[in-house]
């Protein structure tokens, strides 16, 4: 009991505390609002790319086409032989009369020109669709597909879906350093501000000290403030992050540019992200905060 | 019943300076005791001893069975709730007014709401300031605000008062009013006082068990009504 009694005491003061050093309160909490708005930006970009790769995984297909010269048993053998590649997951064959098929009931133009092929006159090519478990090694497995006898040419999109990964990737990692950088500064700044709640509650402390408070009770109120810090700075990122990702993905209709790159949708994704905002806030609070009371506080 | 012992303590800071020499010395339960002594002579130390402040280099401080050398740092604050401490400088809270001054006491150790309020104001009416309760110590006169001290030192019921010089900043009339309710709180509660002081006039007149402590030494030790004034 004693225990909640100095938690709800020190949950009191720090709230006071918080207004007291208002000017200096309200950097620590800008800083936090900065580092958290970046965090939360980097979740969103690496949750859409984490996304956007496995949907690739799921979409992504090679595409061999094999030689008109081949016959049938080279043609049957062909599938065996894809199959024994590394990271091949699936193989189908699609024959060049499908093909036909297909393109015929796509388009009118397709249509009229290719009704009058038969069989023989045909000059699409049969082709394998191949997928892959690992995207990042698409292109060597294209490789050892295209390198077999019976295969003409191979296509996966190549150019654009390495871009794409690479870029992402980039991405992931720059936000990564800012937040790491920004999470290093907004501590800096916690920590400063506490310094001066406790040098501004130096006689309160002593005087706690003399009449018998424990260390935790003399503590728990600047972890408490720092914590309070955190939680104040993480509600604009929450609510930018709700707000600004809904709208993000209503005006691009859920996709990047292309198809390809589908966004996440909104719910639950965002609220699971502001919980990790708000925790990530409260936690750098606590932290920065913990490190001032060990530093200055000598307790 | 013997309430404070000291056994050989020895204090060196690690300036090297030694304050306290091999000092052995006894206070009894409900004893009021006044140390004196010159600049430099060690009353300082002793009494930073008493709360544990400081910690002897040497020798045992034992404080009602509790040997208060053997206490960790984090267990400090145990002690700590078992005595009051009055200081020359008062150290109140100047934001807060006199009832709150005293309540942070209780509020600080985490004791219950409906607690601290009782004893809050049996605290101010024994120091006599009843009618100042929401006054701010920039309000009150010196005598006054080292009363709000005093109670804020005994509203705890401590077994122990521990005075630093509690009448250095007041005028000799003040001075006596403050060791009179010192005395009173004495014997009417049972607390034992230890009281640091340089004011001869007070320590001539209330002829008490008085520790006389000389360059880090221990001078004399008079018995109740034993003390006739020497110079130290």
């Amino acid at each position: 009991m004693r225990f909640f009694r100095i938690l709800g005491r020190s949950i009191r003061d720090a709230f006071k505390s918080v207004g007291r050093n208002f000017s200096l309160s309200l950097a620590s909490i800008s800083c936090i609002i900065v580092t958290l708005i970046i965090v939360a930006l980097s979740i969103v970009i690496t949750y859409n790319v984490d996304n956007f790769s496995s949907e690739l995984k799921k979409d992504l297909t090679i595409v061999a086409f094999v030689s008109n010269e081949a016959d049938k048993t080279d043609v049957e053998k062909l599938e065996s032989d894809i199959k024994e590649i590394s990271n091949v997951s699936k193989v189908t064959f699609k024959s060049k009369s499908e093909i036909k098929e297909e393109m015929m009931q796509e388009d009118e133009a397709f249509l009229n020109v290719m009704k009058q092929w038969d069989d023989e006159e045909n000059p699409l090519q049969n082709t394998y669709l191949i997928k892959v478990d690992d995207i990042e090694k698409i292109g060597e497995t294209a490789t050892a597909i295209n390198n077999l006898s019976a295969i003409d040419t191979v296509k996966y999109g190549e150019g654009m879906v390495d871009q794409l990964v690479t870029v992402f990737k980039v991405a992931q990692r720059v936000s990564l350093i800012a937040v790491i950088a920004l999470v290093l500064m907004t501590m800096f700044l916690i920590v400063n501000t506490i310094k001066l709640t406790i040098f501004s509650r130096k006689r309160e402390i002593s005087i706690m000290r003399l009449v018998g408070a424990s260390n935790f009770a003399i503590k728990i109120p600047f972890v408490v403030e720092g914590m309070i810090l955190g939680f104040l700075g993480s509600l604009v990122p929450v609510g930018l992050l709700i707000y600004g990702y809904k709208a993000l993905y209503s005006y691009f209709g859920g996709r990047l540019f292309t198809d390809i790159i589908k966004l996440v949708k909104p719910t639950p994704f965002i609220y699971y992200a502001s919980i990790v905002v708000v925790v990530i806030g409260i936690v750098v609070g606590m932290i920065g905060s913990g490190r001032a009371v060990r530093k200055y506080l000598k307790v | 019943m013997e309430f404070i012992r000291f056994n050989n303590v020895t204090k060196q800071y690690k300036n090297g300076v030694v304050a306290i020499y091999d000092l052995n010395l006894s206070i009894e339960k409900g004893d009021f005791c006044f140390i004196i002594g010159g600049s430099g002579s060690g009353k300082s130390t002793l009494i930073k001893m008493l709360y544990r402040e400081e910690k002897p280099t040497r020798g045992e401080i034992i404080i009602g069975g509790l040997k208060v050398n053997k206490l960790r740092n984090s267990n400090v604050y145990k002690l700590r709730r078992k005595l009051g401490i009055v200081f020359q400088d008062y150290r109140l809270l100047p934001k807060s007014n006199v009832y709150e001054n005293v309540a942070f006491a209780l509020e600080a150790i985490g004791a219950k709401k409906k607690e601290i309020r009782p004893k809050v104001l049996k605290a101010i009416e024994l120091v006599g300031l009843k009618s100042k309760l929401r006054d701010y110590p920039d309000n009150l006169s010196g005598g006054e605000q080292q009363r709000v001290a005093i109670a804020r030192a005994i509203v705890n019921e401590p077994k122990l008062l521990i005075c630093d010089e509690p009448t250095g900043n007041l005028d000799p009339n003040m001075s006596m009013e403050i060791v009179d309710l010192l005395e009173e709180i004495n014997k009417k509660e049972g607390t034992t006082v230890v009281m640091v002081t340089h004011d001869k006039v007070i320590v001539d007149k209330k002829k008490k068990h008085v520790i006389a402590l000389k360059e880090g030494h221990l001078y004399k030790d008079y018995k109740e009504g034993e003390y006739i004034d020497e110079v130290l």
